[in-house]
């Protein structure tokens, strides 16, 4: 019983990250903008959100200029995918190698008076145990046991998940990704939709590259985000665009990992890289169920005009 | 023709004037005009490619044009000049279209289609409150669809609902109608034209594009004809006829019937026996069906959409593989190979998706043109691809067929769809006569060859199809149009749930009896 506490709480704790861009790519996605400059967003989030929070003093500072940044960024790959038509992989490719030297390159002087970010000890989350709920048997500590960003997340995923699938907004959003000719025709501003999509994905890739500079490793290192934005983009496959499903994906690899974790500290034979594996497969075999049925591909596929840009005056 | 009164409103509804557009090397509409006035059905008429679909287009926001204006009228006869910078703005006027390609998302249902884009909906959407409205109005108006089935499941006629639903729901005053009967049954097509007629009576504009000459004659009050993107002419429809339409949308008289020589059967090329298919859903698509075309021979095929003639046409080109029964093609058993070894045997096909399956819109047409003939020489050496013999290859396509495009190297997709059912066309014809330069007897497998095409582009292709089966081709015409069939085939089968109603010959049927046979109701 301990081992599923605390697997569930390492699990809930490295997931965070992977949920808030996850959840952010899923709203890029679903407006027909694939954007896999999300490694890149967040971990420009993650050293501007450290080298805020250091220069402030405050930790919530971190995340509001982690999250503009992954925002500023998401807006360069919106001009150049939206209105410039550029490729949607070659841009966010770019984005993420772009974001990987910069962000490096700012760590070496972004410390007070231009010193280097690295092994600096800055203001972070703590965990706030929630009084009552944090006590529940098993569940109490995964869940109510954490830092401020993972409860904001309890906000987060239901409210995006309601605006995709119940709100005006929402059914526009969806269109776009879907057909943006037929959005287009019916009035809805195509460019102005893709735009805000993106960067919301943007802003939300920054907050998780802060959860990881702010909570989950605390400080600043090279290669911080160890292609946990990679893993994001897969999340948002294996979660057939459901924001709920990127949850589930989420703890799964967060799970995988913590366990992985515990097996090595117990001297497993088991190579890791292995165990890294098994989300990966997972998502394969979840992709091809989803092919097999024609039901399912049109309820749960990809937003049909994913990757494609949009110009009313070409023919389709 | 008065026709105030009723509805109460006086004069123009909308007046283009001197619309000019132009894509990369084609002059589109070349100062234009059309008047429509409201309570009309205003016909607009045209060859395929004359500019019918761009200057609705402009009219509904969608394209810019290069020169003109356009005015918009209120109740009392007033004119006033606006710019419809955006499908928005359109909206905003009254205006609503139905495109020639449907502007549906198929994930959606089709309340969410219809709401989609809608300013004054709550921002949190209910949908079941949203369904009975639309339901209400949709039996109201008398078409009724099923507000919670996602698009992709519903029939090209139901989708055709939803498209009017939808710019109804948004209070178009002023209806354009992109060629919507062009993909509907026969009595389809009669429930919108009854439709149309109470919007019009109602007091709304409304613009009908159709190549369907009969339909335009018998719901038109006015129609307007454009040639190569300009004016011919406005007249009242009851001063005129379809043969003087015809002739004015052609530039020369166009012959209706074309002369048939008797048929000279020659073998038996093509052999369906007791195929069994079951379509996607597990549904049986086609149940024991036997079927022979001869060489020189036309055998047609009716039957309302969606009774088996896509499995047909698929089992009978090797594009799909039958559950049960054989195919037989010039004596030798095809059952269960691939497409190519049946276009190796002559096996030629037109399909009904011009661009699902007969066509790659983004390449360009000479390669789109070569695509049955690259595999072989003089286009393919060795491994390798002769670009230069490729567009050469393409021209004379090009030119034989007629096929009005800037060049073989414009993108399929810019093609209006009679010159890309002419470019599939003269690819698969060709193909056949090199399948039978190489010994084999070619079969030509056409499915709605002539849907969505002008009056000259249909006799065209028509008497190509005579051409080749005046020249020992084994033709399978797939049609809804009756008059075609019984005007085409030396045969008929009846298709109907799947299974042959019965064969005929056009001497000794009749419109009745085919449609009883396509209804189910009768056999022979
Ligand atoms: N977006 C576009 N890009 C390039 N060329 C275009 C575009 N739209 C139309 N065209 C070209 O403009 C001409 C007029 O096309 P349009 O679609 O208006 O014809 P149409 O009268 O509607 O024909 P159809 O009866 O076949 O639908 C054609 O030559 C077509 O190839
Ligand atoms: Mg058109």
């Amino acid at each position: 019983m301990e081992l599923v506490t605390s697997v569930l709480a390492i699990a809930v704790f490295a997931g965070a990250s992977l949920v808030y861009a996850a959840v952010g790519e899923i709203v890029t996605e679903r407006a027909g903008v694939l954007n896999l400059g999300v490694e890149g967003m967040m971990i420009m989030g993650a050293v501007t959100a450290f080298a805020a929070a250091v220069a402030s003093g405050n930790a919530m500072v971190g995340v509001v200029v982690g999250g503009v940044v992954g925002g500023i960024m998401a807006l360069v790959h919106a001009f150049a995918t939206i209105t410039l038509r550029a490729d949607q992989v070659v841009s966010g490719l770019a984005l993420t190698l772009a974001g990987g030297g910069l962000a490096s390159f700012l760590g070496q002087r972004l410390g007070p008076g231009g010193a280097p970010l690295v092994g600096m000890v800055g203001p972070r989350f703590h965990g706030v145990p929630i009084p009552w709920l944090s006590d529940l048997p098993v569940v109490g500590p995964a869940l109510f046991d954490q830092d401020v960003l993972v409860y904001l997340l309890f906000l987060v995923v239901p409210a995006v998940w309601f605006f995709v699938a119940r709100t005006r907004p929402g059914l526009a959003l969806r269109a776009v990704g879907e057909s943006p000719q037929t959005a287009d025709a019916m009035g809805i501003g195509v460019y102005r939709v893709r735009y805000l999509a993106t960067v919301f994905g943007g802003v939300l890739a920054g907050i998780a590259g802060a959860h990881l500079s702010l909570a989950y490793t605390p400080g600043w290192t090279e290669h911080l985000t160890g292609g946990r934005g990679w893993i994001a983009i897969a999340l948002v496959i294996f979660a057939t665009w459901d924001p709920r499903r990127a949850v589930l994906g989420a703890l799964l690899f967060g799970g995988v990992n913590a366990i992985q974790f515990r097996l090595q500290a117990e001297g497993t034979t088991i190579p890791a890289s292995l165990l890294n594996m098994m989300p990966y497969l997972l998502t394969i075999v979840v992709l091809v169920v989803i092919t097999r049925f024609e039901a399912l591909r049109h309820r749960l596929g990809a937003p049909a005009a994913l990757g494609l840009a949009y110009d009313r005056e070409e023919r389709t | 023709m008065s026709r105030t009164g009723s509805h109460g409103r006086r004069g123009l509804a909308v007046a283009l004037r001197g619309i000019t557009k132009s894509f990369p090397g084609v002059l589109a509409n070349d100062h234009v005009d059309l008047e429509v006035r409201w309570g009309e059905i205003h016909a607009l008429l045209g060859e395929n490619g004359a500019g019918k679909s761009t200057l609705m287009s402009i009219l509904s926001g969608l394209y810019q044009p290069d020169e003109g204006e356009i005015l918009v009228g209120d109740d009392e006869g007033g004119l006033r000049p606006v710019t419809i910078t955006s499908p928005r703005a359109a909206i905003h006027l009254g205006i609503g279209m139905v495109h020639q390609h449907f502007k549906l998302v198929p994930t959606q249902t089709v309340a969410e289609n219809v709401i989609l884009g809608v300013e004054d909906m709550p921002f949190v959407l209910d949908l079941d409150a949203v369904a009975r409205d639309v339901a209400e109005i949709a039996d109201r108006l008398r078409m009724p669809v099923d507000p919670t089935a996602p698009i992709w499941q519903l029939s090209v006629g139901e989708q055709q609902r939803v498209e009017i639903l939808k710019a109804l729901y948004r209070g178009a005053e002023i209806l354009v109608l992109d060629e919507p009967t062009a993909v509907l049954t026969p009595q389809e097509a009669d429930e919108v034209a009854a439709i149309l007629r109470s919007l019009a009576a109602e007091g709304k504009a409304i613009v009908f594009i159709s190549h369907k000459l009969d339909e335009v004659v018998e719901i038109a009050d006015r129609v307007t004809v454009l040639r190569k993107g300009r004016n011919v002419a406005t007249m009242d429809v009851a001063d005129t006829d379809k043969h003087r339409l015809a002739e004015l949308m052609v530039g020369r008289e166009v012959a209706t019937t074309i002369p048939k020589p008797p048929a000279e059967p020659g073998p038996t090329v093509l052999a369906l026996e007791g195929v069994v298919v079951r379509n996607e859903r597990g549904l049986v698509a086609l149940d024991h069906v036997d079927l022979e075309v001869a060489a020189g021979e036309i055998l047609g095929i009716a039957g309302v959409a969606g009774n088996g003639q896509r499995e047909l046409t698929e089992v009978a080109t090797g594009l799909r593989r039958p559950d049960a029964g054989r195919v037989v093609v010039d004596g030798k058993d095809l059952t269960g190979a691939s497409p190519v070894a049946f276009l190796d045997r002559g096996v030629a096909h037109v399909p009904a998706d011009r661009l699902g399956r007969g066509l790659a819109g983004n390449l360009p047409l000479a390669d789109n043109l070569a695509m049955r003939a690259y595999r072989h020489p003089p286009i393919a050496v060795g491994p390798a691809i002769r670009r230069d013999r490729m567009r050469a290859f393409a021209e004379t396509i090009i030119e034989r067929f007629r096929v009005d495009a800037p060049g073989p190297d414009t993108p399929a997709r810019n093609l209006s769809g009679g010159n890309q059912q002419k470019a599939i066309l003269g690819r698969e014809i060709t193909a056949g006569s090199w399948a039978a330069a190489r010994g084999h007897r070619p079969v030509l497998v056409a499915a709605y060859p002539t849907r969505g095409l002008d009056v000259g582009a249909i006799e065209h292709v028509r008497a190509r199809l005579l051409e080749q089966r005046a020249a020992g081709t084994a033709v399978l015409l797939v049609s809804e149009e009756l008059d075609e069939l019984l005007m085409m085939s030396d045969r008929i089968a009846v298709l109907h749930g799947g299974r042959i109603m019965g064969v005929v010959t056009p001497e000794e049927t009749t419109i009745e009896e085919l449609g009883l046979m396509m209804a189910g109701e009768a056999h022979r």
